[in-house]
């Protein structure tokens, strides 16, 4: 079997690593990362008559993600309401982010400051809600800010407002809800980072006069920094791309790009939008990718 | 540790624990109301009716949830069975061996459901599935077991390499001294002690698989609805506290499996 030289032992393992990964490449093959291929193709083709497409090369629909012809004039200008659309998915995920970073960061750092038994009861309160059911969370919380839910009616019960505030079906909304089921993403990765995190370093700050937001800023959340920006891309990600807490929360009118998608795949009959739509999203997600590995990396030396 | 923190509270920053406390707070209210109101007897989701069964009763005897409950089921248990099978055989060919050309492609494969958008994959599996329904005219439960097959293994994968990279190779040199051909090393020796990290794989696998949303909402044919995709074609109508029901049960269930998988990743150290 040529096992006996280092060389013909190396082949050896790397065709059995290739043979028992196999039936997993398969199966991603088809079942996730080729049908990829078949939308970046289906971007550069025509729409068809109702649904579907035309086997005819066309640039329309990269040409339509950021710009529109008059159809009497042939003028061309960008597309409001689909740069409204990214605006919106992009001011939404970015404000999701921040929000969850505030939360976050003390929640990982309340649970990693618990004695070692209480600490892992803690996690796993943190865990609960991130393996659950997505949807029924964003249930969860539309129940909370709804008109009759008992954010209103606390609110109503203590006088502090007359009339419940119609939060639902807001861009508001959509914040709350992406906020409330991306949480333990931020938490997670910020607890990873803090519970490595040597607390000598914060008695030397002190040592040496620093006052508490010193410490946080000189000392802390710079050595914490690669749990930030996983956190961060975690949150970042999944937001950009999501679709069930805008169609459930937002209503018609707060739509994002992933909502987007799915209507040139439904009413909109316009697959190839639809697809070169979806290529845009990936393209945004690997460079939010790449960032968060040229960074990792380079971080890791401050252990 | 503790001790040091006894004596000096370095670690408490200011406005810290309150922002933690509050957090953990907005984290289980909604989820304490929404079980809360799966228990009340009144038709509204707003008013309290009294503590009762009856939304229970609903949504057990609805034939449209039955059936989504089952195809759930099938299709979760289907999935996490061929992505486990498929991560083990992954998880022994890329971990305790030397690095080998196209290492990182096959991790990177293997992750790869974790870093695209879902909504992405939905619409791409779609459109694939959409040609072969076309070309063959099978369109039964099969797509989505393939498709959440693949979406699965990585969260089959990751449990079951950390578990091998724990392991001592001593037992199985051991067992290979002892002429056990390399099948028997693996049955009697690798496999049984790769276990938990197996049944740990399957379990993340099955509840991945039973909260899925998005692919789901675009893979399957007409009538092939999940209880999640069930649950999300309600939410359109007049909200009954029968999707709260629904939606305590599936709760229920990946807390159960949950507490299983937390107490075998413990069983590791």
């Amino acid at each position: 079997m040529g096992i006996g030289t280092e060389e013909g032992r190396k082949k050896h393992q790397a065709r059995s690593g290739w043979l028992l990964s196999l039936p997993a490449l398969v199966l991603l093959l088809v079942g996730a990362s080729g049908p990829l291929v078949i939308v970046a193709v289906y971007s550069f083709l025509k729409p068809g008559e109702y649904s579907g497409v035309q086997w005819i090369f066309s640039l329309e629909a990269w040409f339509k993600v950021l710009l529109e012809k008059d159809i009497f004039d042939g003028t061309i200008s960008l597309a409001d309401a689909h740069l409204a659309i990214f605006w919106r998915s992009a001011k939404l995920s970015l404000l999701t982010t921040a929000v969850t970073l505030v939360l976050g960061l003390p929640t990982a750092w309340f649970i990693a400051t618990r004695p070692a038994r209480s600490r892992a009861l803690w996690l796993f309160l943190i865990t609960i809600p991130f393996w659950t059911n997505l949807l029924i969370r964003t249930f969860a919380i539309m129940e909370v800010i709804r008109n009759e839910g008992i954010l209103n009616t606390a609110l109503l019960a203590l006088g502090l407002i007359e009339t419940p505030i119609q939060i639902l079906y807001s861009g508001t909304a959509v914040l709350i809800g992406m906020t409330y089921v991306y949480l333990p993403l931020m938490v997670l990765p910020l607890f990873a980072a803090i519970d490595r995190f040597d607390f000598r370093l914060i008695e030397a700050g002190y040592d040496l006069y620093a006052s508490r937001w010193q410490v946080l800023r000189r000392v802390i959340l710079p050595i914490i920094r690669p749990g930030i920006v996983a956190g961060s891309i975690l949150v970042f990600v999944p937001s950009l791309g999501a679709y069930v807490t805008p169609r459930v929360l937002g209503g018609g009118k707060n739509m994002m790009i992933g909502n987007f998608i799915e209507l040139q795949f439904g009413q909109g009959r316009n697959w190839p939008l639809g697809a070169s739509l979806s290529m845009v999203l990936l393209l945004i997600v690997v460079v939010a990718l790449l960032i968060y590995v040229r960074t990792a990396p380079q971080e890791d030396r401050h252990d | 540790m503790t001790e040091r923190r006894k004596r000096f509270a370095i670690e408490t920053l200011p406005g810290f624990t309150a922002i933690a406390i509050a957090a953990f707070v907005m984290l289980y209210l909604p989820i304490v109301t929404l079980v809360a109101y799966s228990f009340n007897g009144g038709s509204s989701v707003a008013v309290w009716g009294g503590f009762s069964l009856h939304w229970y009763e609903v949504a057990s005897q609805n034939a449209a949830v039955q059936g989504a409950a089952a195809r759930s089921f099938i299709i979760a248990a289907s999935a996490a069975a061929i992505a486990t099978t498929a991560a083990t055989m992954a998880a022994l060919g890329t971990t305790r061996r030397g690095k080998f050309t196209g290492q990182t492609f096959i991790y990177l494969m293997i992750n790869q459901p974790l870093m695209v958008p879902e909504i992405v994959t939905a619409v791409a599996l779609l459109i694939f599935f959409a040609s072969i329904k076309v070309a063959t005219g099978y369109s039964g439960l099969g797509y989505l077991i393939l498709a959440h097959s693949a979406f699965c293994i990585p969260f089959a994968y990751l449990p079951i390499r950390a578990r091998l990279e724990g392991m001592d190779g001593a037992m199985e040199i051991a067992a290979a001294d002892l002429y056990a051909n390399p099948w028997q090393v693996f049955r009697r020796v690798t496999l049984p002690l790769l276990m938990p990290g197996v049944a740990a794989g399957a379990m993340l696998a099955f509840v991945i698989s039973l909260d899925d949303v998005v692919i789901t909402e675009f893979v399957k044919s007409a009538g092939q609805d999940t209880l999640p995709t069930y649950m999300l074609g309600q939410l359109r109508r007049a909200v009954t506290p029968e999707v709260n029901a629904i939606s305590t049960a599936l709760l229920g269930m990946t807390v159960i499996l949950l507490t299983a998988f937390f107490l075998l990743s413990k069983k590791r150290d």
